[in-house]
């Protein structure tokens, strides 16, 4: 009949385009892989909005305060860098290596690869933005969640007080005021020894050793607190909703309708914005790395665009760029399995 | 004589807000026998649904039973205990609410919303739960049953949702089943499998059920007795036969004028009460739904509240005039003009010189 003619003659066709992988772990197999492909024009993108606007900036790589380098010095660092061809060319140089994975040498610490220095600092950003985030998602949802089941308490004022404060006041605050009371006030208790000397860093490096203390608090302290808000009003939200009432006509035992039904609605929000903190967590606080002397990511970020260090810049906002799709990815993935009714589009 | 089931005396909840307090429930008091369907029925706002939360407990917050009984099996409800409460609920008591979109957790299967219903208390194993559910489904009529367990709500369309929804209220076998508004939120061709549907279930299991509505076509085909609420307060109780031939209270008689029957000549308007029930912080004095009343007399403005009396046989109400002694013609007048008499007195006279035309509409909602 004409109304199914259609369907067996595209097969017949174009085979590998009506192909559909059938089963539940099938297609989420193919939404990653999908995902992950996407990523490579979204990559594209990045560079090009990065690389022209980087060049935009004035000055340069070989820019001095003070004493300038000699013009012929600054032509032989050009031709060596590649910076003595016209722009288009560089961006299409730049873009031929990425997609070999070559990022180029660094402009401002001679002979070294951009990955190899990322993957140098990188590490102490993640274990710092890690740790931080393994405190801040029992802490944050459960000062939201208990804020919420007592409302109107003093343990919601004070959740909620704490919150608002910590929601308010800037990590560079919290940071010099944790180092006044701590490094230097109780000096004689810590023995200084609640953050990283500027010396560098202890060997073995042990990301969960007590130094990290203060810089975790730092980072961690205004998004757990915006956690903590969101997860309050989501509860309280869920709480007022007919099928919690409809748990409570039931029967249940108390723990079971919070456990069940309130929460496994209330905290879908919640996982969502985590996905974005962490990300925010993982690529770094100039501030905090700055502070608490951490040789991570964040900083040298900042030091790369202060000093026109092109492909460092160019390096960062890849991964950055990187990291924040992987997690988008592992959220939506989450999303699946934490909400029946999200169903993956193919 | 039918075993008394349930009886609420002398009940009053009430919401503590920042306007005052809400007199939700001001005083009801009803009861209702072992297999017996009662329906409740009022305008939106005069009490219903929180003289059925009361019974379960679950009256929202700032709400508070303050006063009253509410005896179970001769077991007050509201001394229990906190697991006393749990247990009854679900269990001796079940409840089905209006709206089956919102009603149902959704992001847990279907099929183990109504499992839990039935872990939660001791009547049945845990296993003999798991095997049940699809046994309610099937009694409920939902077609795929054994598939459709492992469903999520927004699998299930709205008739089939309310149908789960019944399915869990029966899980327990309770020997009191609340609906309220059970078949608001539903179109109405499924309204009617819904009501097929219960009286079948109350006919074969004996489930007593307190209908909760402010359609009276519902009423009439679901229920044996009948208890008017308004502002609270109980106005008028009776069977359903009764109430519907010759209702005493003018509220019931305006309720009843309100909607459209099919056994009826259509040489009658429709009637609808003007005005909005009152605020329950402030009532009016006197008989609370004189402002609105058609048949209003200085007795309703001046004097207390009348109390509930026998006004024939199992039929009570609380009025100072009762239809049975308001003349024809006053409700010629109240039916032809709905407007109070008052108004209706006026319109007639300016009939005579231009016809008005007015719009039928419903009361309730």
């Amino acid at each position: 009949m004409a109304v199914t003619a259609g369907a067996p003659l595209r097969r017949g066709v174009l085979p590998f385009i009506a192909w559909r992988p059938k089963g539940r772990t099938a297609t989420l197999a193919v939404y990653i892989v999908r995902r992950l492909l996407w990523m490579i024009p979204v990559l594209f993108f990045v560079i090009v909005i990065t690389f022209f606007l980087m060049h935009q900036a004035p000055g340069g790589p070989w820019d001095r305060e003070g004493r300038q380098l000699s013009p012929a010095v600054v032509n032989n660092l050009n031709i060596k860098y590649g910076l003595d061809k016209p722009e288009w060319q560089q961006f299409l140089l730049y873009v031929w290596g990425a997609a070999h994975f070559d990022f180029g040498d660094s402009l401002q610490s001679p002979g070294q690869h951009v990955s190899t220095l990322l993957l140098e600092s990188w590490p102490y950003t993640f274990t710092l933005g890690a740790a931080t985030f393994l405190l801040l998602v029992p802490i944050g949802v459960g000062l939201g969640v208990i804020a919420a089941l007592r409302q109107n308490s003093w343990a919601d004022y004070t959740a909620l007080g704490m919150a608002t404060v910590f929601a308010s006041t800037p990590n560079f605050v919290v940071g010099i005021l944790l180092i006044i009371v701590f490094a230097i006030g109780l000096n004689k208790l810590t023995g200084g020894n609640f953050y990283l000397p500027t010396g560098g860093l202890p060997e073995p490096y042990n990301p969960f050793q007590v130094q990290l203390l203060m810089p975790v608090f730092t980072l961690g302290a205004l998004p757990t607190a915006y956690i903590a808000r969101l997860t309050r009003a989501s509860t309280l939200e869920t709480l007022r909703q007919d099928f919690v009432r409809t748990a409570w006509a039931k029967g249940l035992k108390g723990r079971l309708v919070v456990t069940r039904h309130v929460l496994k609605n209330s905290l879908i929000p919640v996982v969502t914005a985590l996905g974005p903190t962490f990300a925010f967590l993982i690529t770094g606080s100039f501030i905090v790395e700055t502070l608490f002397s951490i040789p991570g990511i964040g900083r040298s970020f900042v030091t790369s665009i202060e000093s026109r260090d092109y492909t460092m810049i160019l390096g960062t906002t890849l991964l950055f760029a990187v990291l924040i799709a992987l997690v988008n990815l592992v959220v939506d993935v989450l999303y699946v399995f934490i909400d029946p009714r999200v169903r993956l589009s193919d | 004589m039918a075993q008394t089931l349930l009886r609420l005396e002398d009940l009053h909840t009430q919401f503590f807000t920042g306007r005052g307090v809400v007199k939700a429930v001001d005083g009801v008091s009803l009861h209702i026998d072992v297999g017996e369907t009662l329906g409740i029925v009022g305008e939106s706002g005069c009490g219903k649904t929180i003289t059925a939360l009361s019974v379960l407990r679950l009256v929202p917050e700032p709400g508070k039973i303050v006063s009253g009984k509410i005896e179970f099996r001769g077991q007050d409800v509201t001394k229990m205990d906190d697991e006393e409460i749990r247990d009854f609920r679900g269990n001796d008591v079940a409840m089905i609410f209006q709206d089956p979109m919102t009603s149902l957790n959704p992001v847990t299967k279907v099929g183990f919303q109504i499992e839990e219903a039935m872990t939660a208390h001791n009547r049945f194993s845990s296993s003999a739960a798991k095997s049940r559910v699809i046994e309610l489904l099937k009694r409920v009529r939902v077609p795929a049953a054994e598939s459709r367990v492992k469903d999520y709500p927004h699998q299930f369309s709205g008739g089939m949702r309310q149908r789960a929804m019944i399915a869990m209220g029966l899980a327990n076998e309770p020997s009191l089943l609340i609906a309220d508004e059970p078949t608001t939120a539903l179109d109405v061709t499924v309204q009617a499998q819904i009501i097929q549907l219960m009286k079948q279930l109350n006919r074969e299991l004996g489930t007593a059920m307190m209908l909760i509505t402010h359609n009276m076509a519902l009423v009439a085909s679901l229920c044996q007795r009948v208890v008017v609420m308004y502002a609270g307060r109980v106005v008028e109780e009776g069977p359903v036969e009764q109430i519907f031939t010759s209702p005493q209270h003018p509220y019931t008689w305006s309720l009843l004028r309100s909607v459209p029957r099919v056994d009826e000549a259509r040489k009658d308007r429709l009637v609808s009460i003007r005005g909005l029930p009152p605020d329950l912080v402030n009532p009016p004095p006197g008989c609370k739904f004189h402002p609105r009343c058609p048949f209003v007399i200085d007795r309703c403005r001046v004097e207390p509240e009348p109390p509930l009396e026998q006004v024939a046989t199992n039929q009570v109400a609380r009025c100072w005039v009762l239809m049975s002694n308001v003349k024809e013609e006053d409700i010629a007048a109240a039916k032809t003009s709905a407007l109070s008499l008052d108004a209706a007195k006026i319109l007639k006279q300016d009939l005579a010189v231009a016809p008005v035309d007015e719009v039928p509409s419903n009361a309730g909602n």
